[in-house]
């Protein structure tokens, strides 16, 4: 971004001192307030990390989080590389999962399960970047603001779900806002099943086959991103908009893509969502996901390697979170919601904060 | 004996390791106008600034009226009666000029009050330096010059004895300069004392009573303006005699490359920015375009470059018709293609991308270039292979591919431009004010370059705001003046009181 | 006449936050700072003022809580965006999820209810106020309809509001502080070289800001629901924000922004679930909709175009 000090530092450490002192610095204010409230921030900790990593379930259940946040922060982070904000992650992912409803409900009883996933998939994709493609759109062209389209964005894409699942898609006598369950030929294979299949035996949790699509997304975003042509017309469209013209870049060109590649990506927490979890769609599946995206693509610096440690660790704070309300009722998920607050503020509105302090350090070691 | 309005006593200021003022000493005498001359990055600015409270200088001492004072801030000097027209106007453009006027000295909480007393005063001030501003006008609406007036007279409503004026005529035409100076003249009959940061020598000598020339952040040489004459000036300031005259071979020009036919642009207000412009390039040669900036030169490399598209005309650029020519693709990348290059006259936001490496920067605008991929991604050992013959062919310092181009100097990062451009071999080369902000060493590179890809047979058109470089360089010169070309003069015959003359609009 | 008149009542009630919201965020706009943080502190102060106002039995406590919480959080952005020169937008939407995620923690640790705080008692309330005279005049002809039951009838804060409009109005374009505030929104460089500290200007339109938000987080909570219930601002943040672009940037355009996306909220209420004529039942998301359409439409361009302040987010580092 082009906000805040220019940075001194070498570069490794402005990848890793200054984000691992951001987050400290939000765990601090953390653990402030949980002592606040009464309880004992070190013990909470404790319970918070032993039920995201302490137990089987609890990894399992932490890395399935992982992988939506991976796709919401990959996709925050391609936006971000084009210089642009989008904040609309949410609206998109909730797209996605029309998308993927859409194409389950009408095939899953005709076509076989390869075919019926992929379809699905790249239904998640094309709906998400659909929807991130208006305000894309409305930026190159209108000079609408980003920030604000995709936010509204968010709203009607809220509004038309409720619709379209209170009205449409609903399980007929159904009294929740819920469509049927999808059929098992659209369900996106466990990891359980396949660490079974190679004769691992891992306890029964969501995580599936979307986490090595994560994995996958993450490399190949790499790739694009830092070695080809494309990603190198992104970059300069980020930095310097005005230099990419001058180059004979198409520059609406440029940010149309990034937009509808950053909503597929978005769509794309969709499908574990949907395909690898629930495997049926309701109205709250998206509960904020975009929005740790946000946090995600913040806190890992718009790089892949480190969109994928921080979407790791709010996996971790999401399941540890919910094992810590269980023990500690009086800490509740909007817990995460204000951590991650303070690391959308730390690690991206101040990013640069603790430089001064640690500067010294390395001039004096040179 | 003169009164001394302003006294600076070894002043020294350091950024880092540069040392922008060392033991800068001066006197400058109330009522009179008191020159000072230096090139790009003497030290004049830094020094003013250092004066007008931006900065503080690290040592030496500052005397106004005889009393030595500390300036911490704009405010201070404001206080003591200082004044400074900024070469880039500091105007609210959605204000009026009343506004503007008393924006920061309104008196009192409501405005109503304060504004009207500021407009008897500005009747007052407008009357007595003859400076012709309608306090109610939209400053955004009014012309270059007057802008320059309401800041002169921001200045005197503040209550200004000592006026500084930095680079006050780089953005006016020689008759709204010459208004300019019958203004400040009258500033001085009345007691008013005029510091006019400058480097034209012409000025200078006309105008002022006593010169400070500065030089690498010193002052080297205090004198009356009447003890002295041109040549002396220009010995002081540059040091030792630079001769700007290129070598180069008779200009053995070609067939036309470039056809510029009934050439306009209108922009949305209906304002002609070209004006049914006529002239031709031919390869061999290089046609320079000399006028004061915001004439029409930059709107007249930016249409041929395809960042703008003319109103009317025609662009015949080898036979073809550029204007009538369906693009699929940006402007700017189909004429890239066809062999029309471009420096920008930006070079740091529109040649280059600063935070990327060298060897980035090398492909901005080529990056289609087959050789550099493997596939579908890039490879990146070609990338950096032809930035190190970038590097070597250029004498790019320092020699290191990876390095970010912003942390180049300004010369440095002009060759990193330059060499990508012509390393595509263009059969044209369109460059914007080549040498702004570069050091000597390789302004003479530069040069050496462009004359070179002359003789190769290549077509240059040359745009610059100094008269200096026009004239060493250009084989044919057009002048421009408010969108129009004035004249166009051989580049033997030219002088610079010719093309002064054509850039004020008058005829050769 | 009874349709509209309640209509246009609900309008009132829905504009007041919406209004006050708007002129915060003009504050912060017009000194150059964006502000997409007014749900937050909207929100904060919402909880703030319930809190307080249920501790201490008094609305106006709760009031000064509600526009102290709001200010504090206005003053980290203001930190962020002109001390440190950091993200603006990035900023706001700290401020956002912070606010969002905080106010149910501590309700929860306080209140246990779930996040959200108790019912306020009356004593702790705003209520309506019933003007002079309404009671006398109700009976006169349209005149007394629409005072008595238009223009009376509605909380302190309503009429507070009405007031605020025209002095912010007066503010912005009369006072030494306005001129300053839109010189340093439009060319901070040159609000800088007079003498005037962009920083302190900023500094204080965001503390307006806040205060304003402060009001417009205890309308909702204090007065109209009577009581704080979680993500309670529910987009109306968004909204103001909205209506300042449709404005563009003008105190009283920005009004009668907020008024028209109140009056499609009230419409929207006594249109659920009945059946139009011609057209049948309109679901009511499609009414929900359409301020944000509205917003979309504006923003590119479709429905006139809006000019922000042209130095709006552009973090102000002294040149030279």
């Amino acid at each position: 971004m082009k906000f805040g000090q220019p940075s001194t530092l070498p570069r490794w450490a402005q990848l890793t001192v200054l984000p691992a002192l951001n987050l400290m610095a939000a765990l601090l204010v953390t653990a402030l307030v949980t002592w606040l409230i009464g309880e004992n921030p070190l013990e909470c900790l404790e319970i918070l990390v032993k039920g995201a990593v302490g137990y089987g379930e609890g990894i399992g259940y932490t890395l399935f989080y992982t992988t939506s946040f991976v796709f919401t922060g990959l996709a925050v982070a391609t936006a971000f590389h084009a210089g642009m904000f989008n904040i609309g992650a949410e609206g998109q992912a909730y797209l996605g999962g029309l998308g993927v409803t859409l194409v389950v409900l009408a095939f899953d009883t005709v076509l076989p399960a390869p075919l019926m996933v992929t379809l699905a998939i790249l239904a998640s994709m094309l709906f998400g970047a659909a929807w991130a493609f208006i305000p894309g759109w409305l930026q190159a062209r209108r000079g609408s603001h980003i920030v604000v389209t995709t936010m509204m964005f968010n709203f009607i894409a809220s509004s038309l779900m409720l619709y379209l699942i209170g009205h449409l898609l609903i399980e007929p006598g159904s009294q929740n806002p819920t469509t049927r369950e999808f059929g098992a030929s659209s369900w996106v294979s466990s990891m359980q099943a396949i660490a079974a299949s190679v004769g691992l035996d891992i306890p029964a949790t969501p995580l599936n086959a979307s986490f090595i699509l994560a994995i996958v997304a993450s490399v190949l975003f790499y790739i694009v991103v830092w070695h080809t042509r494309w990603g190198f017309q992104l970059r300069t469209v980020g930095v310097n908009d005005k230099a990419a013209r001058y180059a004979g870049i198409n520059v609406t060109l440029v940010i149309l893509l990034a937009m509808c590649v950053s909503g597929a990506l978005s769509g794309l927490a969709a499908v574990n969502e949907l395909l690898g979890s629930t495997h049926r769609m309701n109205v709250a599946f998206t509960n904020g996901i975009g929005f740790v995206g946000v946090a995600v693509a913040l806190m890992g610096r718009n790089h892949p390697v480190g969109i994928f440690l921080s979407a790791l660790l709010f996996g971790a704070l999401t399941q540890g979170g919910l094992d810590l309300s269980f023990e500690k009722p009086v800490i509740t998920r909007e817990m995460i919601i204000f951590i991650q607050g303070l690391i959308i503020l730390f690690c991206g509105a101040l990013e640069n904060l603790f430089e001064p302090f640690i500067a010294p350090l390395f001039k004096r070691r040179k | 004996m003169t009164d001394i309005a302003i006294e600076l006593i070894g002043i020294s200021k350091s950024f880092g390791a540069v040392k922008a003022n060392e033991d800068v000493s001066m006197s400058i005498a109330k009522g009179s106008i008191h020159g000072i001359i230096g090139e790009n990055g003497a030290g004049k600015s830094t020094l003013m600034s250092i004066l007008y409270g931006y900065y503080q200088a690290d040592t030496g001492a500052i005397k106004v009226h005889g009393r030595e004072t500390r300036i911490r801030n704009s405010q201070e000097a404001i206080r003591l009666g200082i004044g400074m027209v900024h070469q880039h106007f500091m105007l609210v453009d959605t204000f009026t000029v009343l506004e503007n006027i008393v924006l920061g000295a309104e008196g009192g909480m409501l405005l109503a009050e304060g504004m009207a007393a500021a407009r008897e005063h500005l009747k007052a001030l407008n009357k007595d330096y003859s400076l012709e501003v309608d306090p109610d006008a939209i400053v955004g609406e009014l012309g270059v010059g007057l802008q320059q007036r309401v800041e002169i007279l921001k200045a005197l409503y503040r209550g200004a004895d000592v006026l500084i004026l930095d680079e006050p005529t780089a953005v006016l035409t020689p008759q709204e300069a010459d208004h300019l100076f019958r203004i400040l003249n009258a500033l001085r009959d009345q007691g008013k004392t005029v510091i006019l940061i400058t480097h034209k020598l012409r000025e200078v000598m006309e105008i002022t009573d006593a010169v400070s020339v500065m030089r690498a952040g010193k002052v080297v040489g205090n004198v009356f303006t009447r003890d002295v004459n041109q040549e002396i000036l220009a010995d002081l300031m540059v040091g030792r005699k630079v001769i700007l005259k290129v070598n180069k071979a008779e200009c053995n020009a070609g067939d036309a490359v470039l056809d510029v036919k009934n050439l306009s642009l209108t922009d949305e207000r209906g304002v002609k920015l070209l004006d049914s412009l006529n002239f031709t390039v031919r390869a061999g040669e290089i046609v320079g375009v000399a006028g004061v900036s915001g004439n029409g030169q930059s709107e007249l490399l930016e249409v041929l470059a395809g960042m703008l598209v003319p109103t009317t005309g025609a662009i015949v650029f080898k036979g073809e018709d550029l204007c009538a020519r369906r693009y699929r693709h940006p402007r700017a990348a189909e004429l890239r293609k066809l062999g029309i290059a471009h420096v920008p006259e930006d070079r740091s936001r529109e040649g280059l991308v600063k935070a990327f490496s060298m060897y980035e920067n090398a492909i901005l605008g080529y990056d289609d270039t087959a050789a550099l991929s493997r596939g579908p991604l890039f490879s990146r050992k070609a990338l950096i292979e032809r930035t190190r013959t970038f590097i070597s062919e250029f004498d790019i310092r320092p020699a290191n591919a990876l390095l970010r181009v912003g942390l180049l100097s300004g010369g440095n990062q002009q060759k990193v431009v330059l060499a990508r451009e012509i390393d595509a071999n263009p059969e044209l080369l369109l460059i914007g004010q080549p040498t702004r902000g570069v050091d000597i060493g390789a302004i003479e590179f530069i040069h050496k370059r462009l004359i070179q890809l002359r003789d190769e047979g290549k077509a240059i058109l040359l745009v610059s705001v100094e008269l200096e470089e026009i004239l060493a360089l250009s084989d044919r010169i057009l002048v421009m003046a408010g969108g129009k070309i004035t004249g166009e003069v051989s580049g033997n015959e030219a002088t610079t009181t010719s093309l002064g003359l054509l850039m004020g609009g008058g005829s050769h | 006449m009874d349709q509209l008149i309640s209509v246009l009542d609900s309008t009132i009630r829905v504009a007041t936050p919406l209004v006050l919201a708007s002129l915060a965020g003009l504050f912060s706009e017009r000194s150059g700072v964006v502000d997409i943080s007014l749900e937050g502190k909207m929100l904060a102060a919402a909880f703030a003022s319930a809190a307080a106002a249920y501790m201490t039995q008094n609305p106006w406590i709760g009031l000064c809580a509600g526009m102290m919480a709001a200010v504090m959080l206005a003053m980290l952005h203001a930190f962020v965006s002109v001390t440190y020169n950091g993200n603006q937008l990035i900023s706001g939407m700290a401020v956002n999820t912070i606010a969002s995620g905080i106010t149910p923690v501590l309700g929860l640790a306080w209140f246990q209810q779930g996040g959200n705080s108790p019912q306020l008692p009356d004593a702790g309330r705003f209520h309506e106020i019933t003007l002079p005279f309404a009671e006398q005049l109700a009976d006169v002809p349209v005149i007394g309809a629409l005072y008595s039951r238009l223009l009376s009838g509605h909380s302190i804060l309503v009429y507070l509001t009405i007031l605020i409009i025209p002095v912010v109005t007066w503010f912005i374009y009369k006072s030494r502080f306005g001129l300053r505030l839109r010189a340093v929104g439009e060319n901070p460089h040159a609000a800088d070289t007079a003498g005037i500290s962009v920083a302190r200007i900023r500094y204080i339109a965001l503390f307006w800001n806040g205060m304003l938000c402060g009001m417009a987080g205890t309308f909702l909570s204090v007065y109209q629901t009577g009581a704080f219930i979680k993500e309670m601002t529910a987009g109306k943040g968004f909204l103001a924000l909205a209506a300042l672009i449709f404005g563009k940037w003008r105190p009283v355009q920005a009004v009668i922004g907020c008024l028209l996306f109140a009056f499609a909220d009230a419409i929207q209420i006594r249109l659920e679930g009945v059946a139009v004529p011609g057209i049948g039942i309109i679901p009511s998301q499609f009414i929900a909709v359409i301020p944000y359409v509205l917003t979309v439409l504006l923003l590119a361009g479709f429905v006139g175009r809006a000019i922000a302040p042209k130095s709006i987010g552009i973090p102000f580092v002294k040149s030279r």
